[in-house]
């Protein structure tokens, strides 16, 4: 059977879900991560963008990585980014206007992500553009489930419900069960995701010694 | 005047950069390992704060807003291009004159100069004034001229230095502290930064 995806490509994909995942082991992109958890719908919103806007930057800058200048190739990515984000925060605008005011600017802060520009300095300008997509969309994927896991415990703790949909039932706030208030706030936020990468090293150490 | 110093004080604690927002946390995590960087970074990310933020603050004024430049015309879907590229070429221009000026601050700040046209807290800054323009007034939160941008840009550049040193002086000492073993490192600094927060949320409150 022909190989759908030669192995490069394969690691370009893989790597970063899991082993070389770009928030819990090389720590880029936070800001926006922590900020947008609240909600799993949200989280899940704009994992979706990040990984749209990441896969398409890198194919752009990869096609164009012969004709850049190297004293002005910051600035181009920017430029790419930046226009790119345009595109993604007017769409959203349009389809999904209440996720858009609750993502307020973190949307316009994927311009300076350091995912991208890590992803565009580190594979783009030295792979092609194929390569440099599905680099894109495993970096993208990361990024997003590491946000759904920490919104789902922000958003199941935090105000009892899952997508808006509440699933703790009524009779537990009857005998005095309380939405923990603390998750809503940005400080647990930031101490789930320590919990995240305190697991996520454990788990991977253990892989390593089999 | 009351307000500006309103606007400076709540910027520095209750909407801290850091704490409330997350902003600038990339570079925020990679260089607090001793206080004298960070200090560095700090004051290199104010002195670039100080310069864009009220730039940008012009250019919201006076070309994207609606019916500024042309009448009848709302250029504000352009900010993100604008902005980011007044960013980048602000952060070339201060590390030319920096350099040309003053060779002994350039070494200081040499590295961290070309990445802050990437860190979070300067678009976010500009992206936040944006959103505080159309306030009203009497709002404390409102940014209605060039000396509240300033003022709100010194603040959030003071927060940020604020919060930079605390965390490089907790983490310097943290090096002889027994941290379980997958927790060292990056994941015990989270679960640090976590508890500065929740400390920094009494401030939220904060009224002048």
């Amino acid at each position: 059977m022909a190989k759908l995806l030669s192995d490069k490509t394969r690691e370009a994909f893989m790597g970063p879900l899991n082993a070389n995942n770009p928030v819990v082991v090389q720590i880029l992109g936070i800001c926006s991560a922590l900020a947008v958890t609240v909600q799993l719908k949200n989280a899940l919103v704009m994992g979706v963008a990040v990984t749209v806007i990441v896969a398409l930057a890198n194919v752009v800058i990869s096609a164009l990585r012969n004709t850049i200048p190297g004293r002005i190739r910051i600035i181009v990515q920017l430029v790419v980014v930046a226009a790119l984000v345009t595109l993604v925060s007017a769409i959203l605008k349009a389809f999904l206007y209440d996720v858009s005011v609750a993502l307020s600017v973190y949307i316009g802060l994927i311009i300076t992500n350091c995912i991208l520009m890590g992803r565009l300095e580190a594979y783009a300008m030295s792979n092609g553009p194929w390569d440099s997509f599905m680099d894109g969309l495993g970096n993208g994927l990361g990024y997003t489930w590491v946000l759904a896991v920490i919104a789902f415990v922000r958003e199941l703790l935090g105000s009892g419900s899952i997508f808006g949909f509440q699933v703790i039932p009524d009779w537990c706030y009857e005998h005095g069960y309380v939405n923990n208030g603390m998750m809503m706030m940005p400080a647990m936020a930031l101490i789930l995701a320590g919990c995240i990468i305190w697991a996520h090293r454990a788990l991977n150490d253990k892989e390593d010694k089999k | 005047m009351e307000h500006a110093i309103s606007l400076f004080v709540r910027s520095i604690f209750a909407d801290n950069m850091i704490f409330a927002f997350f902003l600038g946390m990339c570079s925020y995590l990679a260089v607090s390992k001793n206080v004298k960087t960070s200090f560095g970074l700090g004051i290199a990310v104010t002195f670039v704060l100080l310069v864009t933020v009220p730039v940008n603050y012009l250019l919201q004024k006076f070309v994207l807003g609606p019916d500024c430049l042309v009448e009848g015309v709302d250029l504000s879907y352009l900010s993100f291009i604008l902005f980011i590229a007044v960013i980048a070429a602000i952060v070339q221009l201060v590390e030319m004159i920096v350099e040309k000026f003053s060779p002994s601050l350039y070494a200081a700040l040499g590295i961290f100069l070309p990445l802050i046209a990437v860190n979070c807290a300067i678009m976010g800054a500009s992206l936040f004034m944006q959103q505080r323009v159309v306030l009203d007034p009497m709002d404390p939160k409102a940014i209605t001229s060039i000396g509240d941008a300033v003022m709100y840009a010194l603040g959030s550049g003071i927060g940020w230095i604020l919060a930079i040193c605390a965390l490089a002086g907790i983490r310097e000492k943290m090096e002889y502290n027994d941290v379980p073993k997958h927790l060292q490192g990056l994941g015990i600094t989270f679960i640090v930064v976590g508890l500065m927060a929740m400390a920094f949320m009494c401030f939220s409150g904060l009224n002048i």
